[in-house]
């Protein structure tokens, strides 16, 4: 076995040293009726490398990568092209195989990405501050409702009828056994309708998506408004953070706290995870973040340095009173965040998001063309959602056979509504080429 | 061993390092690295972007960003060497001995990385059609599959993010559980150990549970007498974590178990430190009812200073049927993902977005078919030896916090050794960091004293545990000599950055890096 580097000569010493005859006699607290005489049966044994590959190449061959198709899909998970450099900087050993940075003097490296990831994330949305980040945009969504419960001593939250189900979801799990009230609106492509009647003096929150599900882009300073006057946080999750280096960020429209997938900078597909949560808030919320937030201070030599601090947030401090049970963040997604961000700068960003944009109004324009395909979306970054004449599930799945990822059907995204069952989503970035879209629009016309 | 090379074996020099001021800032390989804002020239670009299609429409309305965002400028070269003189900066399991008692940094074969990186796994989306995923689905249902045998578990959840997010899934299905039978508004009490990790309680609270603590007894386990007092018909569960947080086996587990479901309730395994017992153990056959594994403790996939975790949690035929969404069945069709659902089911709804930490999934999946069955067992007892080997050759000059028996995967001590010495359990960990190790755990568990967990892990070699012994053995020998605190104080000497001042940094938060305002025009005239 190559990853264990005893000899039998090894094992004899150390037990030797350690004064028993095998090390069968290690395990004597284990119950004596539990104890496995030898290997769990039913499983296979010691593969070699080349075996290894073999098989996981097999298993990776099963799957059709967007790479090899003409691919528009999107809905809170975005295929951007990474540069070679950041996935070579995350591999190096020392970022790779460190864990969480509790001895700073020996964690520079990762405390300095960190702040410098905190600080992009604080930028791009427009906010104050941001943690070191979450799992993903969903998880991130449920902490921000906590959040604006703990804040405001109210227990209800509102969520937009264009926020996507994933994030809906989860935020309606944890209030069935976190005992806060959640109020769902239908789906809507206005995700703006309907909320400001609902405010009152139980809620706490309201969750907008910005570009929301459908990718349309709404002014939300109004809605903010209403927010502040009611005493209420308005909470924005953006899907799509490449968006940010288009369009007015939440923060400058009033939002309290923003959260977001981060997925699109730096990081792969990978199949839904792992992603890289982002979380931003008014400087004046930071003792109520939940997560990992690293500061700024100095050494014994008065030398600028890095640590992990307010812990006394966190549950190995605060236990049962923590803001947060999370004790753990996307360490390397974020990296991986930070080095593609560092990569594009401002220029590249700018640059990256007015293509992404182009490229979608490209599509846009021919999809336009094939009989009975309906916009649903004004303004919009880099995704826009369509109305068919026949169910959007049944159109793609044909698609799928003509080697074209046709974009998210509503039926996946909410089983069962037969409302949404004719919506397709669909999403460009600068992977896509305008052959794709050309093949995209041709084959629509013939299945529709 | 010989031991005059690689690190002395003398007494370190009890003076300080001379001063020495370079015109860079530089010492030597240790770079100082401005921040990447202190950094760049604005139009400089790190990435080339092709030009966007002549005659596009800008369809982003009122919308488009106005002002800059503030990012800066650097060209690819430059951001590559920044974040590579940052790595510099940072000790990975690929450095060297990661002593942390309770996080398992074990090797993290490239194998894993290559596999992740296959684009029939890192480039497929989560929400393309079924038929175009096979693979990913067959990864999942084979994962599960392994994870089953293993515990001896009938199902599992893949989906959870992280250990603690495990822990939530699986106390969330208990709580789903005592719902259905109608008990949801009586049983309310959460027993957890003192010992257990700080998830465990900040879990159960965040459930709306009360938490009641369980003592420990003086061997260091749950204190059997004191839990039976506490059961009672308002108990849903006991969080216990096996082998608990003193490296210790709960030999009393299985009657833990016994007595728990007698009271009606149900026990939560931690399985943070399922890593010692591997292949050795079915917690099935202990009276689990549910029990998150870290894929990164126990399967090696990396944890990149924090993160990406993954979490999943085998349940017992009890909990099976309130397994949160989405989950793979094998269907008619191949393998289905089931997202919504189905009748004769109560998921208890979704965690997070999409279907779990597939790259994780993959690493972990690398990892377990080169052990294989086999090499799962000998990893685990290996694990078990490695820790015994370092409390035998250390009790003598350090204080074993429970003596006699022993250990699993990881030793304990307590600061008894380093009585009226002046040097503190931090003092000392620090002085590990100058003879090139990451120092062990410090401070927790929290029923011991000035506690320090270590836990060397399976990889490594009997050289790289006698090496670290001697460190270990030098460092004790010293501080006991007395009137050595000012050497231990002022560890780390050799590091990029000396001692840290994390009470500075809590105080006034600094969370953010800002430009520096031009000096105003008052300012300067009043200069």
């Amino acid at each position: 076995m190559r990853y264990l580097p005893h000899t039998d000569s090894d094992r004899a010493a150390m037990l030797a040293a350690i004064g028993v005859k095998s090390a069968d006699e290690l395990f004597v607290d284990v119950p004596a009726a539990a104890r496995l005489a030898g290997p769990v049966a039913g499983l296979s044994a010691t593969k070699s490398e080349l075996e290894v590959e073999r098989i996981l190449s097999g298993l990776a061959a099963k799957n059709r990568p967007a790479g090899s198709q003409a691919s528009f899909l999107g809905a809170g998970a975005y295929r951007h092209h990474v540069p070679a450099s950041v996935d070579a900087i995350i591999q190096r050993g020392e970022f790779l195989t460190s864990y969480t940075p509790y001895q700073p003097e020996i964690a520079q490296g990762t405390l300095q990405y960190l702040f410098e990831f905190q600080t992009q994330v604080a930028m791009l949305t427009g906010m104050d501050v941001a943690n070191a980040s979450m799992y993903d945009a969903a998880t991130a969504a449920v902490e921000a409702v906590q959040m604006a419960n703990r804040v405001t001593r109210r227990g209800k939250t509102i969520l937009s009828g264009a926020v996507h189900p994933h994030y809906r979801e989860t935020i309606e799990t944890h209030g069935k056994f976190s005992g806060f009230e959640v109020v769902s609106l239908a789906p809507n492509v206005d995700g703006l309708a309907g909320i400001e009647a609902k405010l009152d003096a139980k809620t706490a929150s309201v969750v907008v998506q910005y570009p929301n599900v459908f990718g349309r882009l709404q002014d939300l300073t109004s809605l903010a408004a209403a927010c502040q006057k009611a005493g209420v946080l308005l909470i924005v999750a953006i899907p799509e953070i490449v968006s940010m280096g288009a369009v007015t960020p939440p923060g400058a429209m009033g939002a309290d706290i923003v959260v977001a997938e981060g997925q699109s900078i730096g990081n792969a597909l990978n199949f839904g995870g792992p992603y890289v949560g982002l979380f931003a808030a008014k400087e004046k919320y930071v003792r109520q973040m939940p997560g990992r937030l690293c500061g700024e201070t100095v050494d014994a030599d008065g030398k600028r340095g890095w640590v992990l601090t307010l812990s006394t947030r966190e549950q190995h401090i605060r236990r049962e009173k923590a803001t947060s049970n999370i004790c753990t963040n996307s360490g390397l997604c974020a990296l991986a965040f930070t080095v593609h961000l560092s990569l594009l700068g401002e220029t590249g960003l700018r640059r990256l998001a007015g293509l992404n944009h182009a490229l979608a109004t490209t599509l846009e324009a021919k999809l336009a063309k094939v009989k009975g395909v309906k916009l649903l979306t004004d303004a919009y970054f880099n995704e826009f959602a369509i109305e068919l004449p026949r169910d959007a599930g049944e159109v793609v799945d044909a698609l799928a056979d003509k080697g074209v990822l046709a974009g998210v059907p509503g039926s996946r995204l909410w089983p069962g509504d037969a409302s949404m069952a004719k919506t397709l989503i669909v999403a460009v970035t600068e992977t896509n080429t305008v052959e794709d879209m050309d093949l995209f629009a041709t084959k629509l016309a013939e299945v529709l | 061993m010989d031991k005059s090379q690689g690190r002395s074996a003398q007494d370190a020099p009890a003076q300080e390092l001379p001063p020495f001021v370079t015109a860079s800032g530089h010492r030597g390989l240790q770079l100082e690295e401005k921040l990447i804002f202190e950094q760049g020239v604005p139009g400089r670009v790190g990435v080339d972007v092709p030009e966007a299609p002549q005659g596009a429409a800008n369809k982003l309305g009122a919308f488009a960003r106005k002002g800059a965002i503030g990012l800066p400028d650097l060209s690819e070269p430059q951001v590559v060497r920044h974040f590579t003189r940052l790595s510099q900066k940072n000790y990975g399991i690929d450095s060297g001995l990661f002593s942390l008692g309770s996080c398992t940094m074990k090797h993290n074969p490239r194998l894993n990385e290559k596999m992740a990186r296959l684009p029939g796994f890192a480039d497929i989306h989560p929400l393309q059609p079924e038929k175009t995923v096979q693979g990913a689905l067959e990864l999942i249902d084979t994962l599960a599959h392994w994870l089953k045998t293993l515990t001896g578990m009938p199902a599992v959840a893949m989906s959870p993010a992280a250990g603690a997010h495990g822990e939530l899934c699986g106390m969330v299905a208990i709580w789903a559980a005592i719902q259905a039978k109608g008990e949801g508004a009586t049983r309310r009490r959460v027993l957890v150990p003192e010992s257990a990790h700080g998830t465990n309680p900040a879990t159960a609270a965040l459930l709306g549970f009360t938490v009641d603590p369980i003592p420990a007894n003086e061997r260091g386990r749950v204190d059997l007498a004191a839990f039976e007092k506490k059961l009672g018909p308002d108990v849903a569960a006991i969080m216990l974590t096996n082998p608990n947080t003193c490296g210790l086996f709960e030999g009393d587990i299985k009657k833990i178990a016994d007595l728990v479901h007698a009271a009606g309730g149900y026990f939560y395994c931690d399985g943070a430190n399922y890593n010692a017992i591997a292949g050795r153990v079915r917690p099935a056959d202990l009276g689990v009812d549910a029990m998150h594994i870290n894929l990164h403790k126990t399967f090696s996939t990396p944890h990149g200073g924090g993160g990406p975790g993954s979490g999943p949690v085998v349940l017992s035929a009890a909990l099976a049927p309130y397994a949160p969404l989405p989950y793979v069945v094998h269907g008619a069709k191949g393998f289905e993902l089931v997202e919504t659902k189905k009748s004769g089911t109560s998921p208890f709804g979704r965690l997070k977005g999409f279907h779990g930490q597939m790259g994780m999934f993959v690493r972990a999946l690398a990892y377990m078919l080169s052990h294989g069955s086999d090499g799962i067992r000998q990893a685990s007892t290996d694990a078990v030896l490695n820790a015994n080997y370092i409390l035998a050759r250390l009790k003598d000059v350090m204080s074993p916090a429970f003596a006699g028996g022993p250990c699993m995967h990881e030793a304990l001590f307590d600061d008894a050794f380093l009585k009226d010495t002046g040097v503190s359990t931090l003092d000392f960990a620090k002085a590990l960091i100058d003879e090139g190790y990451h120092p062990m755990t410090m401070y927790f568990p929290l029923v011991v004293h000035g506690a320090m967990l270590i836990e060397p892990t399976e990889s490594e070699n009997k050289e790289s545990l006698d090496a670290f012994i001697d460190s270990l053995r030098h460092l004790a020998t010293l501080a006991k000599k007395g009137d050595q605190a000012d050497f231990f104080h002022a560890a780390p000497r050799l590091t990029p950055r000396r001692r840290l001042d994390e009470t500075r940094a809590a105080r006034s938060p600094i969370l953010r890096w800002k430009p520096t305002p031009p000096p105003s025009p008052t300012a300067q005239a009043a200069e």
